[in-house]
């Protein structure tokens, strides 16, 4: 069955819903229940208009638990159970329900569970396998999340700076599972361009794009990192890299430059060059420059450093790493890079030695590990 | 987010403030104390951020390969000096500062006389998957 149909439609049967007078926190549940439902239902009964399925499952679960609430209340409320038709007509409040599961009072995590639910139509189960938690853990972090947007009004408009970050967030920190967070991630920015034209909005989904366009490349068969410059580059996906341009183009063409805007600029410059050698280190530099001047983010420096040492040598490079603080997550990596190309292997393999030990993920330790070992017999070699 | 485990010590970490060993305490300090962490567990579910945990008996034995073809070798039971591992609990909270709190809370475990052991606990922060945009 296809499963994002139905990711699709959660968000706006919710605000079905909503319109029909559910609180947003009752109406969540409801659909999450309809869509359960319907993942057992449908595969071998798929209904004829899956919209109308999935309202009516959801209205029919959104009474039923509020009827079990009256009845501990002691009815103290008649239940109106027949919605006026009129009211399910073709207002779409998926964008609303971006912002509201995005609002700036959730921590990220939070916003990032919430949004995969009510917005990504992803069950509990399958959030909690991806970010390999309990599913109890994660049907928690949930509930906290709408207790603490319950008082948020879902017509009023939000913040799009904070649902860009949390859709960053999964395309860029989602573990692996059942689902594939970073097609999901780009669905979901997919789906947000529609209803958004900033340019930021279009920026992001470049992005995304031209990532994901070289993923296969980026991993041996056996997780094993491969750096941009050792990359196949046979195996970059064209169609998705031509996709991912001319969104970014379009985007730029607006004259409001953004961070995600220069990051997917960058992005664009690797997937141009046909071969390592080929990049145009100058241009990358130059929007570090820009994405300097955007975020002033020290880590976005680091990279910068990089770029200007592809660019103007690694004397340079080194020069614009002096000013920043060697505690910054890969700043022993980059400084071994540099060192390296300005053929002090040495100190090289003892930087990399050092990353290694800070490195923070698996992969990026045994890739660390293994420069280390060629640098070392290198420089024995020599000796 | 981030993975954290706490790691509780049978023996080799530094001694705690209410350092009687278990055996020294009633039979309802042990239920209270079992009890603390059942409801720590529990809290940490409620607030989303618990992953697991799981006791480890104290015995155990040392294990290598020896050579293709033949018998793993064994040496134990673990001499009194081992660093030794009592069990563990894996939380995913926000921050390292998060994770903290967390570990003061289940050093604070009621001990003998119902006092909080003060128990020093180990932190370690799981490595994680590679981020996807590194460039």
């Amino acid at each position: 069955m296809d499963e994002s149909l139905l990711r699709t439609l959660t968000p706006q049967v919710i605000g079905i819903l909503v319109r029909r007078g559910a609180d947003f926190a009752a109406a969540e549940d409801a659909v999450q229940d309809g869509l359960l439902d319907a993942l057992r239902v449908w595969p071998d009964d798929p209904p004829r208009d899956p919209k109308g399925w999935l309202v009516t499952v959801a209205w029919r679960r959104f009474l039923d638990s509020r009827r079990a609430a009256d009845a501990r209340r002691e009815r103290e409320q008649a239940v109106d159970a027949e919605p006026a038709p009129d009211q399910v007509g073709d207002v779409d409040d998926t964008l609303q329900l971006y912002f509201l599961c995005a609002h700036p009072s959730l921590t990220p995590a939070s916003a990032v569970a919430l949004t995969l639910r009510a917005v990504g139509g992803l069950t509990t189960g399958q959030i909690a396998e991806a970010y390999l938690v309990p599913e109890a853990t994660m049907a928690q972090r949930i509930s906290r999340a709408k207790r603490t947007i319950a008082d948020v009004r879902l017509d009023l408009p939000g913040d799009l700076a904070t649902v860009l970050r949390v859709l960053y967030l999964v395309f860029n920190e989602g573990y692996s599972g059942e689902v594939d967070l970073a097609a999901e991630a780009i669905r979901l920015t997919r789906q947000l361009a529609q209803l958004s034209d900033d340019p930021e909005v279009h920026g992001l989904l470049a992005l995304m794009v031209l990532h994901h366009a070289r993923r296969s490349a980026r991993m041996t068969a056996d997780g094993q990192l491969v750096p941009l410059a050792e990359q196949d580059r046979r195996r970059w996906d064209t169609a998705a890299i031509a996709e991912g341009v001319a969104l970014l183009q379009g985007a730029l063409a607006r004259d409001q430059v953004g961070e995600y805007q220069a990051q997917a600029a960058i992005a664009a410059l690797h997937a141009d060059a046909r071969t390592a050698g080929e990049t145009d280190w100058v241009q990358i530099a130059e929007w570090y420059d820009e994405l300097v001047a955007l975020t002033d983010n020290p880590i976005v420096r680091l990279n910068r450093a990089v770029a200007i040492g592809q660019a103007d040598g690694p004397r340079a490079g080194l020069a614009a790493i002096v000013e920043l603080d060697p505690a910054l997550p890969r700043y022993a990596a980059v400084a071994a890079h540099l060192h390296e190309h300005d053929g002090d292997l040495t100190g090289a393999a003892r930087l990399y030695a050092q990353a290694a030990d800070r490195a923070t993920s698996q992969a990026e330790r045994t890739h660390l590990q293994r420069q280390a070992a060629r640098l070392g017999a290198l420089d024995r070699k020599d000796q | 987010m981030a993975k954290y485990l706490l790691l509780k010590h049978y023996r080799g970490a530094p001694r705690s403030v209410n350092d009687a060993p278990m055996d020294q305490w009633t039979p309802d300090e042990v239920t209270a104390h079992v009890q603390y962490m059942n409801d720590l567990a529990d809290c940490l579910t409620s607030s989303g951020e618990y992953v697991d945990s799981q006791a480890l008996a104290p015995d155990g034995l040392w294990v290598r390969h020896d050579g293709k073809g033949r018998p793993p070798v064994t040496d134990g039971p673990f001499v009194e000096t081992k660093d030794l591992i009592a069990g563990w609990m894996v939380i995913d909270v926000e921050d390292q500062e998060r994770a903290i709190e967390v570990a003061g809370e289940l050093s604070a475990a009621p001990g003998k006389d119902g006092q909080p052991i003060h128990e020093w606990l180990e932190l370690r922060p799981f490595l994680s998957m590679p981020p996807t945009v590194t460039e």
